[in-house]
């Protein structure tokens, strides 16, 4: 008894030991000017990992509605990042999904408009807004904008007030109303499940651009989609912004989306 | 002090009995939904609030009402007041007590509660909140307790209570003001994004909660030896008259803005609750009753005779409090949501068992009310 004790002891002092030196590194390597921007959160950013001063992504509508990828952006997004198919509508749960114009974009529609334009699915997801209503509203920072400029969201530590909701001027948001798990159809072991209770939206693919890989749905849009850092004049979604026109949703209200609608 | 609350006659213990089954109720189905999650309330992606944030909304009113009785009796002197003022802090007292129960029964992940203070969050309006809430009911706890605990020894209250009784006043308008502003700060949700809505919401309170005030104080006279005096409750049914007169007032204000400037995120949500939007209205009797109700109360309350009257009178609080209840307790939360951001119309109709948890608590509140007030009523017939 004493014995199982005094190693139990032992054990528990040395891990914590190794726990603060190991944080003490962790802010050793961020001061030393390694970097600030991080994958999910952590301190530790891989070689190989994608990095940005400021993400943003870029929507070639007509594009998308050519080559008709909108549905296997949808299906690939949630199949990877576990979005359970919840039966009820009202417990719906998505990360990025399909609508109309006039949806996307209430108060620019008029009749006048092309059919095309009446017609065709616009891509919605969360914009990862520069300043973001969620992160204000947030009382417990379970939901956070990362320095790359990504809104993430810790599941753990959200307590489901869904304030989170109410602030989000896009309908980006989900929240858990049942156990998402029976609602899986095929769980990816890659990323985490949630629990019943918590919020949830899309992360820009943050785990796959900690292994140097592009969102899931821009690499299955076949060209529609363009991912990219708005802070480097020099890449692909500066150069199309310059060149083309884009529209975002609800600018008015200065939340400042980062997804750029080409039409 | 307490044990006043434990020797009562028969019918008090049937009352108490009552209560404590609805109260069972209540807890049984709120194990129902922690064990299934919120998906069994009516709430949807849509609406994410609905009955429980609806009914704290206009709990924190009925709760900062209390301040309509210690303003003039503690600054103004004015006496009358004197023997009713506690009786206002313990419905203060109740009325927080269910305002933080309706929080918590709404979190996704109640266990983490704790982490609003293991994170705090001063960019977050929930953050204030659970300041000022938590607050006011201490204040409350503090100054009604002592005011009571002086009066059963014939004592005047101790003058360390006096600083709590001066910051109760901006206290109790700084938990409906910050409760307006949880609403009225979000970019995107047109209905609440009016600078009007914490005004508006006190307006609401300072009727509301006077108005029930004066229906306990004419129950309390047929079921206990306590009277109130005519003279405070003619003085309530003033505050009551100016205070719906502003309501109103404040919200055709809301009407005009909308209706004039012709914006549409501004309009459609007053349309959705009163003439329906896209062929949906669930609320739409309910909206047009509070409305009758406070304008006809306002027309009870402004003739002299009819305000004077006991009979009229009691008539034009049960119409304020029940058309400012449906007017927040059921119009202001889900009227903001619907329709969505992305302008689709998907309503919200709360389920059995919320309405069972939401009885639960106010039974809770009930109970509360109850037991301070058996404390309270039994010191005051004990000093006559």
């Amino acid at each position: 008894m004493k014995n199982s004790r005094r190693s139990f002891l032992k054990i528990s002092g040395l891990s914590a030991l190794s726990l603060s030196s190991l944080s003490i590194g962790n802010v050793l390597a961020s001061s030393a000017g390694v970097t600030n921007t991080s994958p999910i959160g952590d301190a530790s950013v891989k070689p190989e990992a994608l990095q940005a001063k400021k993400w943003a992504m870029v929507v070639d509508v007509k594009k998308l509605a050519e080559n008709k990828r909108y549905e296997a952006c949808i299906e690939i997004c949630h199949k990877i990042h576990n979005v359970p198919n919840m039966p009820n509508k009202r417990h719906e749960v998505k990360w990025i999904w399909e609508d109309e114009f006039k949806h996307v974009f209430p108060g620019q529609e008029h009749e006048h408009i092309p059919d095309e334009f009446k017609e065709i699915p616009f891509l919605v997801l969360c914009n990862h807004c520069e300043n973001p209503s969620c992160v204000q509203a947030c009382p417990t920072k379970a939901t956070f904008k990362r320095d790359d400029g990504i809104v993430l969201m810790d599941f753990h530590r959200c307590i489901g007030c869904r304030f989170c909701m109410a602030a989000c001027p896009y309908g980006s948001r989900s929240f858990n109303f049942f156990d998402p798990r029976p609602f899986i159809e095929e769980v990816n072991p890659e990323f985490p499940t949630r629990m019943k209770g918590v919020v949830e939206k899309c992360n820009f693919c943050a785990e796959r651009l900690a292994k140097g890989q592009q969102p899931a749905c821009v690499e299955v849009s076949e060209g529609a989609l363009i991912f990219g850092d708005l802070g480097d004049h020099e890449s692909e979604v500066s150069q199309i912004l310059k060149k083309r026109f884009a529209i975002r949703r609800k600018p008015n209200l200065g939340s400042g989306p980062q997804i750029y609608y080409l039409v | 002090m307490l044990e006043r609350a434990l020797s009562g006659g028969k019918r008090y213990w049937q009352f108490v009995t009552i209560l404590m089954s609805i109260i069972g109720v209540g807890v049984i189905c709120y194990l129902f939904q922690l064990y299934y999650g919120l998906g069994i309330t009516g709430m949807s992606r849509d609406v994410s609030w609905g009955f429980y944030i609806a009914q704290f909304t206009f709990l924190v009113g009925v709760a900062a009402s209390a301040v309509m009785l210690v303003l003039p009796y503690y600054l103004h002197h004015y006496k009358v007041f004197g023997r009713i003022t506690v009786l206002g802090e313990f419905v203060a007292i109740a009325a927080v007590s269910m305002c933080i129960l309706f929080i918590a029964v709404d979190l996704g992940q109640p266990q983490r509660i704790l982490n609003v203070l293991l994170h705090p969050t001063p960019n977050s309006m929930l953050f204030w909140d659970m300041i000022v809430l938590n607050g006011y009911l201490f204040i409350n706890l503090i100054v009604g307790w002592n005011a009571l605990s002086s009066e059963s020894k014939g004592v005047p209250p101790p003058t360390w209570v006096k600083p709590f009784i001066y910051l109760s006043i901006p206290w109790a308008v700084s938990i409906h003001t910050v409760t307006a502003f949880l609403y009225c700060g979000l970019p995107g949700r047109g209905f609440w994004l009016t600078a009007i809505l914490a005004p508006r919401f006190l307006a609401s309170a300072f009727a509301a909660g006077p108005s029930l005030l004066i229906i306990i104080c004419m129950i309390l006279r047929k079921v206990t030896k306590f009277d109130a005096g005519q003279e405070a409750i003619q003085m309530l049914s003033k505050i009551v008259t100016y205070a719906i007169i502003i309501n109103v007032f404040f919200f055709l204000c809301e009407v005009f803005v909308a209706f004039y400037s012709q914006i549409p995120e501004h309009m459609d949500h007053i349309k959705y609750l009163f003439v329906g939007l896209h062929g949906h209205g669930v609320l739409v009797p309910w909206m047009w009753t509070s409305m009758i109700l406070m304008l006809s109360a306002i027309v009870l309350l402004i003739i002299p005779a009819t305000r004077t009257n006991e009979r009229t009178l009691i008539i034009a609080c049960v119409a304020v409090f029940v058309g400012t209840w449906i007017d927040k307790g059921l119009g202001m939360i889900s009227g903001g949501f619907v329709p969505n951001p992305l302008h689709h119309v998907h309503e919200y109709v709360p389920s059995l068992p919320e309405i069972m948890i939401t009885l639960g608590i106010y039974a809770t509140g009930i109970l509360i009310l109850t037991i301070l007030y058996k404390i309270a009523i039994s010191i005051k017939e004990e000093v006559e």
